[in-house]
């Protein structure tokens, strides 16, 4: 806490908080839980359309897909505690998540997780890549909820760091929406779940700190064991016990423990609360009143429910042999009050733990973008050492690890534009994850857009149109000017862009202090977004057969600013790639309207690694090759051969499609150009007629499924 | 209409997408948590997932359950007793079938499609498929590598193979031995196979190889 | 010189073990009465060194345990050359 908090705490309190109250306090007026440094700018989000059912405020975002149907949408990071211990801060991540979706109601049909490291030729990072991976393949197969995307980028400016994501979907009924907060007194608290131990304390002052050079081996109770056998009972329990009807408010147990779960569950609509400290069941001796109220101990949750009531509800956690206890009650009194035996040791206006102020740090721009001359490098050199790079090349070690089928509605699976679960007969989600930190560090506005539209072109490349928005904030410390500069910059970039297309931001979440040894990471806005599709309208990104035309979609400039090719061969600088919404627009549509009349057989958004790599992704997933003449490329200025091929622009699709509909494809779009045919088993790039490169799709698949000898098996 | 349960231990999770598929196959089905009684089912299915978390070994807790005794009482009478991935954990565990599946050969999860080639369709739950006809369906597991001492004395139902129905080394995503994917006993009325038959039982999910496993066991039990 | 050691790793006291709880409640099921259960990791191991403790200890810390979340006890026994 800041020295003028601790003044404005005293002065509404009218006297020195105890030890007890200080320790509830600090924990709520923490960065990770009062969203204090980011609130006054999250608000210029838009929030709000006809597609919103619920938007951010409560633990997740509810969505309506169709009148019978609402998902349930959260995304959360678990950044320090996964860069301690890698397993057990990216699994209870998972779970932390998955409890946010169930507390609204909902059962958690699907994870997303976007994962970032630094380069794998360090063991630290090949070791903290392999047990996050492993941490979030453990509990989310455990739990039986299926993994089916996200992303995994490696950056030298996450060495020895890691950033973990975690976005997670549920299922329910509009009707079955419940709330985290009560709306009337005399309700008894009842704690579910995990045992309360000396878990987390601190963990969210300590998410709100850098991390010190030798985090390992910091206080160990900085991370948690993860327990998905009791989380997995604990969906079960809860979704049973909220059939009954009985239950009138739920919460999960996440940061700041039980005392932010019951504050804000009682505060909100302006009720307090009492808590008998001591009667919540503790699996470590000698714990004091203090440790348990703000103890992070996972797989916990807190259910409010009438006297009367309380023997049909706690049947159902007996069932499941599931430990819980009445630890409090809701009182009319807006005050906090707890309870250690017969000693009151903590009694506060409630408000003072839920309304905390904001602060507004001081910001400064800067401009790292400048032109810079693209060398002359080889081409055939430049798509091998691209192609083999570990953002680009196939991710399908990490997939293969995780349960992506489980509770059957897996329609496309990872490692395509977009993942689809099937809803209904008719109809499918889709969902994809993005983020761009090499772009957003360049120019923060920009980068923040282009999170958006790419998650959009990804659902478009599937055939979705976009439902909603969540967004997952990852800045170092907002208290440092340029840092909180890229942070409002990021709003404003997600603000305009979700507002050009209608979109909402129903949930989200920030991160701030992600720093080792005082370096900041770049500016890392995540941005997942929701679509809906038509099964029958279901498009794919591999080649359907040879003699389909190639065409891209698009305008190629030199923007090749924080691209793959400036990162392979060291470049710095650049211009970042610009994001034009209106044409962005027009092309994301024009997509939706081929796919519709059914004009394309295959549809894939051109982002990291450029028209290059897009060509070479569709023809490894589907063995067949191409020819293009790049020439044929529509640009906007002169460009080298390298950089038609690996220029980042925005606003870009490759398609396959039969001859004949050539040409109602030319009436779709204004940017638009025939570049070659699907061919053979090799893929060769031309440029007026000369041949540039060519490379067999054998040698191309090694290259490409390479990760496994990355990681030296 | 045949009524099967689906059996549901703490932390099994494949229970509501096998009610589903049994459904689609003509049958019906109800889940049934470990404690209540089996005695009003055609048939029982332990589905997929991880009962106690796999601790120990995959399937070894669920397996010295009570109901397992019921579950022998009910395989004796003929009854059709199939278990899929974690359910065929159990049952090899509880020794309704021969032999135990260990770590896989690369020692982590794996969750892939495969082939499968049908090795014996008289059991209880192959007989709408032809002998020598090859499926496909998904594997998700960590412990999927069949052994057993002498693998000449049992009844192999389903084998890894490739999409011509090769039994290759290539093909075999776990080191079984035989490339075995799914065992029955003698009588050919208890079955446990890895992959799931209930994740490609929908045409939109890859495949509707695997509802004719619930045909043929609906169809058993009419007979 | 060859060395054989035997590493213990377990948790740390008061962490929560979710896998021991598991299986102690199994083993009460069956009716024994059972007071406290762990489920260490074991490690055996023969290797070749000039300087076997401190290459054990190495083992133990960069790679077998987690110090954050775990301790290790461990004897080395010399086996000739």
């Amino acid at each position: 806490m800041f020295p003028h908090e601790e003044k404005i705490i005293k002065e509404k309190l009218g006297r020195e908080p105890n030890e007890v109250e200080k320790a509830m306090i600090e924990v709520m007026w923490s960065e990770h839980a009062s969203y204090k440094s980011s609130r006054t700018w999250l608000k210029l989000l838009p929030t709000k359309n006809e597609h919103v059912i619920l938007g951010p405020g409560e633990d997740a975002g509810v969505i309506k897909f169709d009148e019978n149907t609402a998902i349930v949408v959260g995304f959360e990071s678990h950044n320090h505690p996964s860069a301690v211990e890698p397993y057990g801060g990216a699994a209870t991540g998972i779970g932390g998540i998955v409890r946010d979706i169930l507390c609204m109601g909902a059962r958690p049909i699907a994870l997303l997780d976007p994962i970032r490291f630094g380069p794998l030729k360090k063991e630290r990072n090949r070791y903290l890549f392999e047990y996050v991976v492993k941490g979030i393949a453990d509990y989310g197969n455990r739990i039986g909820v299926p993994t089916v995307g996200g992303e995994v980028e490696f950056d030298e400016s996450l060495d020895n760091y890691t950033l973990v994501n975690v976005a997670c979907v549920g299922i329910m009924k509009p009707e079955e929406l419940i709330h985290s907060y009560v709306e009337e007194s005399g309700l008894l608290l009842v704690l579910v779940g995990n045992k309360t131990g000396r878990d987390g304390i601190h963990g969210v002052t300590f998410a709100s700190e850098e991390l010190s050079e030798n985090a390992e081996e910091e206080d160990r109770s900085a991370v948690q064991i993860p327990d998905p056998f009791t989380e997995k009972l604990l969906i079960e329990a809860t979704l049973e016990a909220l059939a009954t009807k009985k239950v009138k408010a739920l919460k999960d147990l996440g940061g700041g423990g039980l005392t932010c779960a019951s504050s804000e569950m009682a505060g909100k609509k302006g009720f307090g609360a009492i808590i008998y400290a001591h009667k919540v069941p503790q699996r470590e001796p000698n714990m004091n009143a203090m440790e348990v109220m703000i103890s992070e101990s996972q797989e916990r949750m807190l259910f409010a429910v009438e006297k009367e009531d309380l023997e049909e509800v706690v049947k159902i956690f007996d069932k499941y042999d599931l430990d819980w206890t009445v630890v409090g009650e809701i009182i009319d009194e807006p005050r906090f009050i707890v309870y250690w035996g017969e000693e009151k040791v903590a009694d506060l206006p409630i408000s003072i733990l839920t309304e905390v102020p904001t602060i507004i740090w001081e910001s400064k721009p800067y401009k790292l973008e400048k032109d810079v001359e693209t060398p002359e490098i080889e081409v055939k050199d430049a798509l091998i050492k691209v192609l083999s790079s570990p953002n680009i090349i196939s991710k399908e070690w990490v997939y293969r690890q995780y349960d992506h089928e489980v509770q059957g509605r897996s329609v496309l699976k990872p490692g395509l534009d977009a993942a689809v679960l099937k809803i209904n007969d008719k109809y499918g989600l889709a969902l994809v994850s993005d983020g761009n930190p090499s772009y957003s560090f360049l120019n923060p506005y920009h980068g923040a857009m282009a999170c958006v539209v790419e998650t959009l072109r990804n659902l478009a490349s599937v055939g979705a149109k976009p439902l909603a928005l969540v967004d997952n904030l990852n800045f170092a410390s907002p208290e440092r000017p340029e840092i909180y500069w890229q942070f409002i910059e990021t709003i404003k970039g997600l603000s305009d862009a979700a507002k050009a297309f209608d979109l909402a931001y129903v949930s989200g979440n920030v991160s701030f202090y992600n720093e080792v040894n005082g370096k900041p990471i770049k500016p890392t806005p995540v941005v997942v977004a929701f679509g809906k599709v038509k099964l029958e309208n279901l498009t794919t990104m591999n080649f359907k057969s040879e003699g389909e035309l190639i065409g891209i979609v698009g305008v190629t400039k030199k923007e090749l600013g924080g691209s793959e090719l400036y990162r392979v061969f060291g470049i710095e600088g650049g211009i970042a790639p610009k994001v034009e919404l209106e044409r962005e627009k027009k092309n994301i549509e024009g997509i939706l309207k081929a796919i519709e009349r059914k004009l394309v057989k295959a549809v894939h958004d051109i982002s990291k690694g450029g028209l290059a790599i897009a060509l070479a992704e569709m023809s490894l997933s589907s063995s067949l090759g191409f020819e293009v003449d790049i020439s044929k490329v529509p640009v906007e200025m002169k460009l080298s051969a390298i950089e038609r091929l690996f220029s980042e622009s925005q606003a870009r699709f490759i398609i396959s499609f039969d001859r004949e509909n050539l040409e109602k494809l030319e009436r779709l779009f204004d940017e638009f150009s025939v570049i070659g045919e699907v061919k053979g088993k090799e893929m060769v790039f031309k440029e007026n007629e000369k041949e540039l490169v060519r490379i067999s799709l054998e040698e191309a698949n090694e290259i490409f499924n390479s990760l496994p000898k990355l990681l030296g098996e | 209409m045949p009524k099967f349960a689906v059996l549901v231990f703490p932390g099994t999770n494949c229970d509501f997408e096998t009610v589903s598929a049994i459904k689609k196959a003509g049958g019906n089905a109800e889940r049934v948590w470990y404690k209540q009684s089996l005695k009003d089912f055609d048939g029982v299915v332990i589905p997929g997932g991880f009962s106690y978390a796999d601790y120990l070994r995959a399937g070894a807790i669920s397996a010295r359950a009570e109901i397992m005794e019921e579950i022998k009482e009910i395989a004796k009478e003929g009854k059709p007793i199939l278990g899929i991935c974690n359910g065929f954990q159990i049952l090899t565990e509880s020794g309704l079938l021969p032999g135990a599946l260990r770590p896989n050969k690369i020692p982590r999860f794996l969750c892939k499609w495969v082939y499968l080639k049908v090795s014996d369709n008289q059991t209880a739950f192959t007989r709408f498929y032809s002998e020598g006809e090859v499926i496909r369906m998904p594997i998700a597991h960590a412990e999927g590598n069949y052994y057993v001492n002498d693998p000449n004395k049992i009844r192999i139902a389903f084998q890894y193979s490739d999409a011509n129905g090769e039994i290759s080394e290539e093909a075999n995503p776990n080191g079984s031995i035989l490339n075995i994917a799914g065992i029955s006993n003698e009588k050919g009325n208890v079955l446990g196979m890895m992959p799931h038959p209930e994740r490609a039982s929908d045409r939109w999910l890859g495949s509707e190889d695997g509802l004719r496993v619930f045909k043929s066991m609906i169809e058993y039990v009419k007979r | 010189m060859k060395y054989k050691a035997k590493i213990i790793v377990k948790l740390k006291e008061g962490l929560n073990d979710p896998e021991g709880r598991v299986i102690e409640k199994a083993l009460k099921n069956l009716g024994y009465k059972i007071e406290e259960l762990k489920v260490p990791k074991y490690f055996e191991l023969v290797f070749e060194s000039k300087n076997p403790e401190k290459e054990v200890e190495e083992m133990c810390k960069r790679l077998l345990a987690n110090p954050v979340i775990h301790v290790y006890e461990y004897e080395i026994e010399p086996l000739g050359e």
